[in-house]
């Protein structure tokens, strides 16, 4: 029994070369030796045999967790979008920081406004916060090629019911053909403590998009139509009936009034607010 | 940024599959995932350009695993080792076909389980993800020659674990 591991004086099977026939990774070259040397020796065939057997068992059983659908969290598109967020927030915060140390106690207060990274949202009151987040969802999912919408247009009595419920709202969804934007679906996104909030896409023939973000809003008093616009994406919104609105577009101020318009009269069924154009 | 979302998003599922697999819990592992997701983002100008991205993937998410791991044991908060719920549509799954292997399959799972965590995520990486030997390796940060005693470790551990042994078979020598 001296030499177990040789086979026919040529280099002996190693245990590297049992754990290279269990995965099937033997060179070809090596194979016949280490197949010959196993049918010799019944003991090891046998643990190469069982070891093969759970190795197909472990890809059966966990096969089907690559079949699962990949939640929106876990996409590349959103994680990218939140640190460019995370990255201008920061960039305006040094900014601001430096501006503040500058110009000293007394001028400082006029760098308050830099501290978002909206500079032109940054007049805080009701509907900032909600454009700034318009905004991002808007960014984060325009872009996205094979999931922009959760539910798609094809189920909108569904969507509506389904968005209303969430929101505890009931919702209605703007039709915009007659400015050139067909509604492609909706998604549901985590909003405020409040509850969450919805976004509708809609998209121009020529694959140009729309959202309109919604979500509750504690402001009763209402506000007027504002404008905002960051980094080339527009928004108009407002807020009425403890309900927040923002239409958002990479278009002109004037075009994306025209959707806001709409979208208002759709939602409201009466007469705009008073606008500040 | 799109060829991070490109070169990136086609092996998130196997991402999620080992991530799963070593924590047996659907949210830890999402967790585990994202925290992975966003370093590779974060890192993606200081990868190789002729370097394998799947490989680097791993790696950061195998980093992440350990890092959280310390963590956890630190803090003293229980993972759940298993998700009965998961498990059980996997083993229906996998058993469909053939009953018997749907025995071997939970047997398999709950085995794993009881291994050591290196010597499971040797075995998950090269026989479910198709690791090589030598990627293995570098994912884990260790020489080759440890990876494939930790497989062969592992694999007897794990049949021995199955077939309800308890001596270890015959093993052989590792030359090299």
């Amino acid at each position: 029994m001296s030499g177990e591991l040789d086979f026919g004086g040529g280099p002996p099977v190693s245990e590297d070369d049992i754990q290279a026939a269990i995965d099937g990774r033997l060179a070809p070259d090596r194979r016949p030796l280490v197949e010959s040397w196993l049918s010799a020796h019944p003991e090891a065939a046998a643990r190469v045999g069982a070891c093969r057997r759970q190795r197909e068992a472990l890809r059966a059983v966990l096969a089907p967790r690559v079949e699962l659908p990949i939640p929106s969290r876990l996409r590349v598109a959103h994680i990218a979008a939140s640190r460019r967020a995370a990255l201008r927030l920061r960039f305006w915060r040094a900014a601001a920081a430096i501006l503040l140390f500058a110009a000293g106690a007394a001028g400082g207060w006029t760098g308050r406004s830099l501290l978002s990274p909206f500079g032109d949202v940054g007049n805080a009151g009701p509907g900032t916060e909600l454009t700034r987040d318009a905004i991002a969802a808007h960014r984060t999912y325009v872009v996205e090629m094979r999931h922009p919408v959760e539910v798609d247009a094809t189920q909108e009595a569904h969507l509506v019911q389904w968005l209303s419920k969430r929101l505890g709202h009931q919702l209605k969804v703007p039709d915009l053909t007659a400015l050139g934007y067909r509604l492609i679906g909706g998604r549901l996104l985590p909003g405020t403590p409040g509850g969450p909030a919805a976004q509708m896409m809609y998209q121009e023939e020529d694959g140009h998009r729309l959202t309109l973000y919604l979500r509750a809003d504690a402001d009763d008093h209402g506000t007027a139509f504002r404008y905002a616009d960051s980094g080339g994406v527009a928004a108009f919104y407002w807020v009425d009936g403890g309900f927040g609105y923002a239409v958002s577009a990479a278009v002109d101020r004037r075009t994306l009034l025209r959707v806001a318009e709409t979208v208002y009269r759709e939602c409201e069924g009466k007469d705009l607010p008073d606008a500040s154009r | 940024m799109s060829d991070v979302a490109s070169l990136v998003e086609p092996h998130i599922p196997a991402l999620r599959r080992y991530a799963w697999a070593l924590l047996r819990d659907d949210h830890a592992a999402d967790d585990l995932v994202q925290d992975c997701l966003e370093r590779a983002v974060r890192r993606w100008h200081l990868r190789r350009r002729d370097g394998n991205v799947r490989a680097w993937l791993f790696a950061i998410l195998h980093n992440q695993f350990v890092s959280g791991h310390r963590q956890r044991r630190r803090r003293g908060v229980a993972v759940p080792l298993d998700d009965a719920t998961a498990a059980a549509a996997l083993y229906a799954t996998a058993g469909a076909d053939d009953p018997e292997l749907g025995v071997v399959c939970r047997d398999v799972l709950d085995g794993l389980a009881a291994l050591s965590e290196e010597q499971r995520a040797v075995i998950l990486l090269i026989a479910v993800e198709d690791l090589s030997y030598d990627e293995a390796a570098r994912v884990l940060g260790v020489p080759i020659g440890t990876v494939m005693s930790r497989l062969s470790r592992g694999r007897d551990r794990l049949r021995s674990y199955v077939d309800g042994e308890t001596d270890p078979r015959v093993r052989l020598r590792r030359v090299k």
